[in-house]
């Protein structure tokens, strides 16, 4: 498929060269054509004098211009008709962005046929513009006497930049209505309490039975927003052995069952990878990661960062069992959710 | 300075010629009885899995926990399988993750070395190394590709990628699906191969496993409506390709501003 | 006044238009000067129009999707034909990406035509930025065009961004909450800044969609057009450099082409090339199949995701950073994010924007110049612009460092340890290297010229002897 684009490439290619060599074949360039060829009249001969002959007319080259412009229009044409005929399922992506494609590449190739063959090309010399001081000078000079009545000119600029300043920052002033700026309170907010349910994705509550080793699940807080930052959670099940929390969290994962945000703290990715090893003897420990830089947290220590970018553990949720079984929170978060920032380590998780 | 050329060029495929021959180095041989009935048999696969297995996992799969010296130079050390069932087995030797050249290694995807008859008779041995779970068998045609793609990318996509074309999990790559079978992925799913998650019926019910089965196969011929799919990688492959038009594009240039004299 | 054989008279088919606009423009002077605005004889000068002309087959492609577009978070079920989709829910904004992927005709080519024209655009940018670079095109008096050149750049990335990011697919949502990730990582005022922007924590407001649809429609593109627009007027009011082919190539008089009738064809022609090629990519090789990601929602991931090429080199530095917030007390004075994310881009933009005057400094070269330096010429910035592009590249090439390990077995903990040395390592090889190799061309350079000059005198010198010799006749 990539074929068709060198082909063009190659085409184009492969006219320059052919016309390159037919020139030559014609004979070196006259180097001293002057005004006779220069086709832009009224002009001082000594400014624009032309250092190359523009060449011999050319209707083979003109034969081919056209032709090709013709092929355009029969391609766009193509384009038209392929719309017209095909149904939507039908109509292949292919077919529609190739007869474009090869319109556009025509017109491109008669284009430069065009730009070798028919265009008188001279070579000319110009001076480049420079800079005029006297002109500068009297920029200034003008400036300077429009400002001839000022006495206190830094008590105006001042007074200005009071006037201008105050009402910049009034036509800016309507932005802090796009977002809450001062107050940043709604970062650290998690919609969890102790008591709320976990519930799936249906919105069946889980139970603590039904939680298994070596897998992992996500879980939402029952009644709340799913989409808001600090509703999903990934629980995980370990042995009661492995566990090494920290000592405020001793109670915080009944049966080995732990939850913890599923947004990872380096940059807000889902935490969506869980590595079980088969065999622990040889495998790493289990271990959540996040595919976007691969911030692995270790569940079993309190999420703390065993590899990648991530600078703070995963908030960890504290759980309990209710008397039917069912997992609840019992609590906020053991920090705020999400991606860092300034004041982070500021607060808890409200 | 043709000759600095020359020999970077040289040096450049001295290192690509051995870096290719050392990652394609084959497995160590397996170890056959030098007659073999005409059947499988658990007998056969018993007198296999003393020759290729016991090593690392113990006689009578009990395991190894503490890895030993085994046979020729090759230190041994693996899970019991007891227990583990047909299923586990016949992932695992049908796939040619086992056995493993050694035991630090990734169980990669490779050539079966096991004959047909070989490899059902050591999956009948392990079978009846305890009672244990028999090889499933999905039925696709029954699930649905809405359902299948929805769980997916739920419980598979962060590993296996979106159109299950691997990837990367700390510690290990994740192999693309595309060349599994149906029975081979229900199996992957329920043993929770390696460092990968077992989903046991409780989470993901068997006509769950259904559509994720015709999910996973139906990634063999992804809809690429839009032309060459490069691999369906996303934005990698992408680039590289926007980069060759560019660079096509300024070629080009070459050709359309070239100098009026030679 | 002569006229070259076999032109024609001029035609009243001419004469009339012209007189109509100098009537009521009084514009023949500029339009003498414009046609006649000399462009030197050298394929790079086309590189820039690359650009331009990329961003001309965004626009038009970009009006079309506009039209078809439905800017909303609001939440649906698909109906339509992709099986796996059936039932899913996803936001308006997705859904009607697919529609038009799907369900109109020509919505895909249009479609992947747009996307494939930002990845030009910006590669075509920063080639078009090395040329500049490293023939010193950006020296007094051309340093407004090459800073303003450098926001286009920056722009574009912005925008490019925003673009992709409103379809709401899995792929860009993953990376907008890593670009939000980024904004509140920003020391002080990050957190209030994100919130600002979103109008909530993330996802932020479903308003947060209109925002970005109007950012990308109208705002940017308004200010890439007014840039665009000051960059050409910059570069025709000082004109052109040129390199030093002859002797008439000075630095007080240019020698080119005309732009008319020499130079448009070709620009025309490398305009519908550029549009050829874009539209051949639209067509023929898939770009961004959203339908195969679903849609995004904040709790799901897939492995190997990635940012379109031009934002790879931020995944690649945000890979690299090890683990580590800078916090004094409880203040989390840096969010590990803010280095790959912004600290690095921004570092760049510095160095390069201040390069002229940095350059001017130390080689205490403070002329004006409109002669260009061919790349040997200038061996420290040569050599620091191969070094400072391959410290960028290194890093760049880092971010797919996962997908080598899947594809090529090389473990990637072994990749993230080499690379994080061989980053700062290599480029100062690089430096040393082509710095050297930089005068070894020039000395060889110097080599060629004597013994040219050598050879002229010798034969001016026979001359004279065999002019002596010959009898008076």
């Amino acid at each position: 498929m990539s074929a068709w684009r060198w082909l063009v490439g190659v085409l184009v290619l492969v006219a320059g060269r052919l016309l390159r060599r037919r020139r030559a074949a014609e004979g070196p360039p006259d180097r001293g054509a002057h005004a006779e060829a220069d086709v832009a009249s009224g002009v001082p001969s000594g400014r624009e004098a032309s250092a190359v002959a523009p060449g011999p007319q050319s209707r083979s080259a003109e034969l081919v211009v056209a032709l090709l412009l013709l092929l355009a229009g029969l391609a766009a044409a193509g384009f038209v008709v392929s719309y017209a005929l095909f149904s939507v399922a039908s109509l292949s992506n292919e077919l529609l962005g190739g007869c474009i494609a090869l319109a556009l590449a025509f017109i491109a190739l008669a284009l430069a046929v065009f730009a070798h063959r028919l265009v008188p090309v001279e070579e000319l010399e110009g001076d480049y513009p420079g800079t005029d001081a006297d002109r500068q000078r009297e920029v200034v000079e003008i400036i300077e006497h429009g400002g001839r009545l000022i006495t206190r000119r830094r008590m105006l600029v001042g007074a200005g930049s009071v006037a201008g300043g105050a009402l910049g920052l009034a036509a800016l002033t309507p932005a802090l209505s796009l977002g809450p700026l001062w107050y940043t309170a709604p970062l650290f907010r998690a919609p969890w309490r102790r008591g709320t349910r976990l519930v799936d994705e249906a919105g069946t509550p889980m139970t603590a039975a039904s939680v298994e080793e070596g897998t992992f699940y996500t879980a939402f807080p029952e009644g709340a927003d799913r989409e808001e930052i600090g509703s999903p959670v990934v629980v995980v099940r370990v042995p009661p052995s492995q566990l090494r929390l920290p000592a405020q969290r001793a109670g915080w994962a009944p049966f080995g069952i732990l939850a913890y945000s599923k947004i990872c703290t380096h940059a807000g990715c889902a935490v969506a990878l869980y590595r079980k090893p088969t065999f622990r003897v040889l495998e790493p420990e289990p271990a959540l990661v996040c595919p976007c830089h691969y911030s692995t947290f270790n569940p079993a220590t309190g999420g703390t960062v065993i590899f990648g970018p991530a600078g703070r553990p995963l908030p960890q949720l504290p759980l309990m069992a209710d008397s039917s079984g069912y997992l609840r929170a019992a609590g906020n978060f053991s920090g705020p959710v999400g991606p860092s920032w300034w004041g982070v380590r500021l607060g808890k998780a409200t | 300075m043709r000759r600095l050329r020359l020999l970077l060029a040289a040096g450049a495929f001295t290192a690509f010629a051995a870096g290719t021959v050392a990652l394609a180095q084959p497995q160590s041989g397996i170890v056959r009885p030098s007659s073999e009935p005409a059947e499988p048999s658990v007998a056969l696969g018993a007198e296999l899995f003393a020759g290729n297995c016991s090593s690392c996992h113990g006689i009578d799969g009990a395991g190894v926990f503490t890895p030993r010296p085994g046979a020729g130079d090759i230190s041994g050390a693996g899970p019991s399988l007891r227990g583990v069932g047909e299923r586990a087995a016949d992932f695992y030797l049908r796939l040619g993750l086992m056995p493993l050249e050694h035991i630090h290694a990734q169980p990669e995807i490779r050539r079966v070395l096991f004959s047909e008859k070989e490899t059902r008779s050591l999956v009948a041995y392990v079978g009846s190394l305890g009672a244990g779970p028999p090889i499933p068998h999905p039925e696709p045609a029954r699930g649905s590709l809405a359902t299948g793609f929805h769980l997916f990318s739920e419980h598979c996509a962060g590993c296996h990628q979106a159109v299950a074309a691997g990837g990367f999990v700390t510690g290990a790559r994740v192999p693309p699906l595309q060349r599994l079978t149906p029975v081979q992925i229900a199996e992957a799913v329920r043993v929770g191969p390696y460092l990968m998650p077992r989903f046991s019926t409780a989470q993901i019910s068997d006509a769950q496993l259904n559509s994720i089965v015709a999910y996973v196969r139906s990634t063999n011929h992804p809809d690429n409506r839009g032309g060459w799919a490069i691999g369906n990688l996303g934005p990698i492959p992408e680039g590289l390709i926007a980069w060759l038009a560019a660079i096509v594009l300024a070629m080009l240039c070459l050709g359309l501003g070239r100098r009026l004299r030679g | 006044m002569r006229r070259a054989a076999g032109t024609a008279s001029p035609s009243a088919a001419i004469e009339d238009p012209v007189r109509f606009i100098d009537e009521r423009t009084s514009s023949a002077a500029l339009l003498r000067r414009a046609l006649r605005y000399l462009f030197p004889d050298h394929w790079s000068f086309l590189l820039g129009e690359i650009a331009l002309y990329a961003f001309i087959v965004l626009i038009a492609t970009g009006t079309y999707l506009a039209l078809f577009f439905d800017p909303s978070l609001a939440k649906t079920v698909y109906h339509g034909p992709y099986a796996p989709l059936h039932g899913a829910q996803m936001s308006e904004a997705y859904r009607s990406v697919v529609e038009i992927s799907f369900s109109y005709k020509a919505g895909l080519l249009i479609r992947q035509t747009h996307h494939w024209a930002a990845d030009v655009f910006v590669a075509a940018i920063v080639i078009h930025l090395m040329r500049i670079f490293f023939t010193g095109a950006f020296r007094k008096p051309r340093e407004l065009t090459w800073l303003i050149g450098l926001l286009l750049l920056f722009t574009s990335l912005l925008e490019g961004y925003l673009g992709y990011s409103l379809v709401d697919d899995l792929l860009s949502g993953m990376g907008l909450a890593i670009g939000y990730s980024v904004l509140v990582s920003l020391p002080l005022v990050g957190g209030p800044l994100g919130l600002l922007l979103f109008g909530a924590p993330f996802p932020g407001k479903a308003l947060f969609e209109s925002r970005m649809y109007i950012a990308h429609v109208f705002l940017i593109p308004a200010l890439l057009a007014a840039l665009i627009g000051i960059h050409l007027a910059l570069v025709a009011a000082r004109h052109h450099t040129q390199f030093r082919r002859d002797r008439r190539h000075t630095e007080r008089r240019i020698v080119g082409l005309p732009l008319f009738p020499a130079q448009v064809p070709r620009s025309l022609a490398l305009m519908f090339a550029v549009a050829a090629v874009l539209f051949l990519l639209g067509g023929l090789v898939q770009i961004n199949p959203i339908w195969q990601w679903g849609p995004y929602e904040p709790w799901i991931g897939t492995n190997g995701a990635q940012p379109d090429w031009y934002l790879g080199w931020l995944i690649g530095a945000l890979r690299l950073m090890p683990s580590f917030d800078v916090v004094i007390g409880h203040y989390t004075v840096v969010p590990n994010p803010f280095w790959g994310g912004a600290a690095f881009p921004l570092l760049v933009l510095l160095v390069l924007a201040v390069f002229p005057w940095v350059e001017r400094r130390l080689s205490g070269d403070r002329s004006a110049h409109n002669l260009l330096d061919r790349p040997r010429d200038a061996p420290n910035r040569t050599a620091f612009g191969v070094a400072f592009l391959g410290w960028v590249f290194l890093i760049f090439v880092f971010g797919a460092a996962d997908r080598v390990y899947v594809l090529f077995g090389v473990n990637y903990e072994t990749l993230l340890n080499v690379f994080r040395i061989a980053i700062w390592v290599l480029p100062l090889v690089a430096f040393v290297i082509v710095r050297a190799l930089c005068r070894e061309l020039q000395q060889s350079d110097r080599i060629d010229l004597e013994r040219a000059r050598a050879e002229d005198e010798a034969e001016r010198a026979e001359q004279e002897l065999r002019a002596r010799a010959q009898p008076i006749a």
